[in-house]
């Protein structure tokens, strides 16, 4: 059975950088780091300390909500480096990789003879549930509660995002049996889309709902396909979970081994050969981009250009991440470049700015904030680009006030932060929506469970 | 690039000062700044709002020009009405633009002058950029203001206008009311005797109507507008042409209903204006125009009437003459008064132009509708909105309540 997912509103960021369709393998780093500010909401309870040694799937620290939520080193190697922030705040776990990597054993598994409860457990152990996320408040999916569905979006539509027709490829025993695990976790359906012209290994996995997807960006994004399938009410919870987590789910089932390597794309026009490299979730970056990058007045980020995080090169990539972003940073003045007529920045309106003419173009944007921050003053602009059945700058301005039962009626279980990248990204008043919306779901998720 | 360097070092320099606010209003006018995106998303689309700003002001520069000539026309057509014989020989002449620089340029000045300077002033003392609100409203104040009023009194009007209108609500992005017309407001209200009438429309009307009174023997100028004659069932001298193209007495920029909708096509190509605003004000004010004559037709009112004149202007003229067109395009739409919904909007406009012609007809002091109609959608929009937005808050209950029954 499938059922289209067709969206106009919407924009595509067309960018020049665009990974080449080629991986190479990179070799191992020396550290790498797994921060525990990249599990938003969870509170870590360190188990290893500095000194010990770790075998790759070997849990490091445990949330401290729910101690049964361990969270698995990436490589074996020791435990070098504790790393704390403010009120002695766990910003990094630092391991020094072993040369050859040594895997912990977990128990081979074929997922479909298992109970919902056998599944949780066995995630559970090896550090596998953190890839399982929900919605509301689009954090580590809570094991108690039960999920109406799964979603998998295997359709990627973020600017230069990696191209998950390409990474998956040949993964098919893996997703299969990862799926057949995960779709035991709810009573309802698990859905899976994929894009328009796609021959997506997912196309072939049995005992899901395939949806196709259509339209520009936020088309691949998670919460669009929710909103447009199954929305959420007050009191229900959809998990997801991201097709390249699901490899790792379906090869620990396969093999016993938690291997959190993954392809991820080098890209945008800082790197001299966008393409594709295998890389260990906590990677650190300089040894990722090694020789590619150039790394002169440059933006890294681990992730996409939208919703991705600011990295230095000495930093490490992100633990759900498989895509890093170079751009120019725009730290630049431009002479009358509040009125003069623009040809290389892109902009939905046609006030003067000329990227309407050229719909196919790439463009090589820096980070230049275009203008300076303001009160919200330009309307109905946000809704062009806003496929949910939201009001967004309603909620937005619910969010910001912090009318709890405000945010609830507009619409507050139903979005993520990453909802709102692309209103950020066209916002005249240059507001910070994706920050808005992270604050305001904390706090929901603290009033309101 | 010296300028640059040495800018971005005064820049630095001023950081965190109390000038810093009126210092970076100009250093921004010159150069784009070099912030760059922390957090959230990394791109910025081109588009700020001085961008969004200007655009509007790019619309509202035919209309100031149009009207300079225009105060120029009026005032020697009043003089000698045989000018009026051939518009377009008599129209765009250095005579006509030389009145229009003494007379509506200082308009322009006093309004961008006081304006700004009050801005800079809340600025400096709530430490906070100088936003950008007032580049329009300083532009669309001179234009809707009839030619010959007095500097003084503008001056007066727009600090109202700027403190109460604006900034005690915040500033930019804040306010309920149309800041440009609290000041067109203020002025009618506060100086009634001046503002209506029938002489103040033309550049020296009322000097003229001084002298005679004092004694002198020249021929009186007349400062009617169109509303005003229809208001006392007078005759309209004006051919259909006239009334389109703006060769008509009447605020500053107001006149040309033809160089209004070039600027309407300009600001919906843009994408900064709402056409549906626009368009449902010309929807509104045509059905109540409609509305009137047929209630003429039915002879429910009688040329014996004093409403007959305005209530029997056909409701197509009705959309030409008076400020209705300027206030369709260029203040109803002010984004930050108007309904922020797209629903929201049709009623929104459809209300404004629909009271605009109700209060030009039944207002017997002052044959016009507009700002007031406007102003009080304004108080209105808040309400629209959030019926629109609790349908949309009462499907999701649908919802919920759909899949747990």
């Amino acid at each position: 059975m499938s059922k289209d997912i067709r969206i106009k509103k919407g924009l595509d960021i067309k960018l020049v950088g665009i990974a080449e369709k080629n991986t190479t393998n990179v070799s191992l780093s020396g550290v790498y780091a797994i921060k525990p500010t990249d599990f938003h909401g969870v509170t870590p309870k360190l188990i290893v300390k500095e000194g010990v040694n770790v075998k790759a799937g070997e849990a490091l620290f445990y949330s401290k909500s729910d101690e049964r939520l361990l969270f698995s080193s990436p490589v074996s190697g020791k435990v070098v480096e504790l790393i704390r922030g403010a009120r002695r705040k766990v910003l990094a776990i630092k391991i020094a990789a072993d040369t050859t990597q040594e895997y912990k054993q977990f128990e081979t598994k074929d997922a479909a003879k298992m109970s919902a409860e056998e599944v949780k457990n066995y995630l559970f152990a090896a550090g596998c549930w953190p890839f399982i996320k929900q919605r509301p408040y689009d954090v580590i999916a809570n094991p108690n509660q039960a999920p109406k569905s799964i979603f998998v979006s295997a359709y990627a539509s973020a600017p230069l995002a990696a191209d998950l027709d390409y990474i998956l490829a040949g993964k098919e025993a893996e997703l299969q049996a990862a799926l057949t695990a995960v779709s035991k976790l709810t009573e309802g359906i698990v859905h899976v889309s994929v894009g328009a012209n796609s021959n997506s290994p997912l196309s072939k996995i049995n005992g899901v709902e395939l949806h196709k997807v259509f339209g520009p960006h936020p088309s691949g994004n998670v919460g669009t396909q929710i909103s447009k399938i199954d929305p959420i009410n007050k009191g229900e919870v959809v998990w997801f979970v991201t097709p390249q987590d699901l490899v790792i789910i379906g090869e620990l089932l396969l093999t016993g081994k938690f291997n959190a390597s993954r392809t991820v794309a080098l890209t945008g026009s800082k790197f001299n050969n966008p393409q594709y490299v295998t890389a260990i979730a906590g990677a650190n970056i300089a040894d990722v981009v090694a020789n590619n990058l150039e790394n002169d007045n440059t933006r890294i980020i681990s992730g996409n250009v939208l919703s991705g995080v600011e990295v230095k090169e000495d930093g490490y990539l992100g633990y759900y991440d498989n895509q890093i972003t170079a751009i120019p940073e725009g730290n630049d003045y431009e002479l009358f470049g509040w009125t003069k007529p623009v040809f290389n920045k892109i902009s939905t309106s046609r006030a003067l700015t000329f990227s309407w003419l050229n719909p196919k173009k790439m463009f090589n944007l820096n980070t230049n904030t275009n203008g300076e921050h303001r009160a919200f003053v330009v309307t109905g602009s946000y809704e062009k680009v806003f496929p949910l059945d939201i009001y967004p700058m309603q909620l937005l301005k619910a969010f910001m006030y912090k009318d709890l039962d405000e945010m609830e009626a507009l619409g507050g279980y139903e979005v993520a932060p990453e909802d709102f990248a692309l209103t950020e990204f066209i916002c005249v008043s240059k507001q910070p929506h994706q920050k808005i919306i992270r604050e305001g779901l904390d706090l929901m998720r603290e009033e309101l469970g | 690039m010296g300028l640059k360097e040495n800018l971005h070092n005064l820049k630095e320099k001023y950081r965190g000062t109390k000038m810093a606010p009126a210092f970076n209003a100009i250093h921004t006018f010159l150069y784009l700044p070099n912030e760059v995106t922390h957090g959230g998303t990394h791109i910025k689309a081109a588009d700020d709002l001085k961008r969004t700003m200007n655009t509007v002001i790019l619309a509202l520069v035919p209309c100031l020009i149009f009207g300079m000539f225009n105060a120029g026309y009026q005032h020697y057509a009043a003089i000698d009405g045989s000018l009026r014989a051939d518009v377009l020989a008599n129209f765009f002449t250095f005579d006509n633009l030389w009145i229009g620089i003494i007379k509506v340029l200082p308009l322009v000045i006093i309004s961008y002058g006081v304006g700004l300077g009050v801005e800079f002033i809340f600025a400096i003392i709530k430490g906070h950029e100088v936003e950008e609100g007032y580049l329009v409203t300083g532009m669309l104040v001179p234009l809707i203001v009839p030619v010959d009023t007095p500097l003084w009194m503008l001056a007066v009007a727009v600090v109202f206008g700027v403190i109460i209108g604006k900034e005690v609500f915040g500033g930019t992005g804040m306010n309920i009311l149309n800041p440009a017309l609290t000041i067109r407001a203020f002025l009618f209200f506060a100086y009634p005797t001046w503002m209506s009438g029938d002489k103040v429309w033309v550049q020296g009307a009322v000097e003229r109507a001084n002298e005679i009174a004092a004694g002198s023997t020249a021929d009186a100028i007349s400062g009617e507008t169109i509303l005003g004659s229809y208001a006392q069932n007078q005759d309209v001298i004006y051919s259909t042409f006239d009334k389109f193209m703006g060769f008509i007495p009447g605020s500053v920029g107001e006149t040309s209903t033809f160089l209004i909708l070039l600027g309407a096509a300009f600001l919906i190509f843009t994408k900064i204006g709402s056409w549906r605003i626009i368009l449902s004000t010309f929807i509104g004010a045509a059905a109540m125009g409609l509305i009137f004559n047929q209630i003429v037709a039915a002879d429910i009112i009688t040329e014996s009437s004093k409403f007959y004149g305005l209530m029997n202007t056909v409701w197509w003229e009705h959309l030409m003459i008076g400020g209705l067109a300027f206030g369709a395009v260029y203040m109803a739409t002010d984004p930050v008064t108007a309904s922020q919904t797209n629903k929201g909007k049709w009623i929104y406009g459809f209300l404004i132009g629909f009271f605009s012609i109700m209060i030009r007809v039944f207002n017997p002091a002052y044959p016009e509708g507009v700002f007031l109609a406007i102003l009080l959608m304004n108080v209105f929009a808040p309400t629209i909105d959030h019926y629109v937005v609790q349908g949309n808050v009462n499907n999701r209950l649908k919802r919920a309540k759909v899949k747990t029954a």
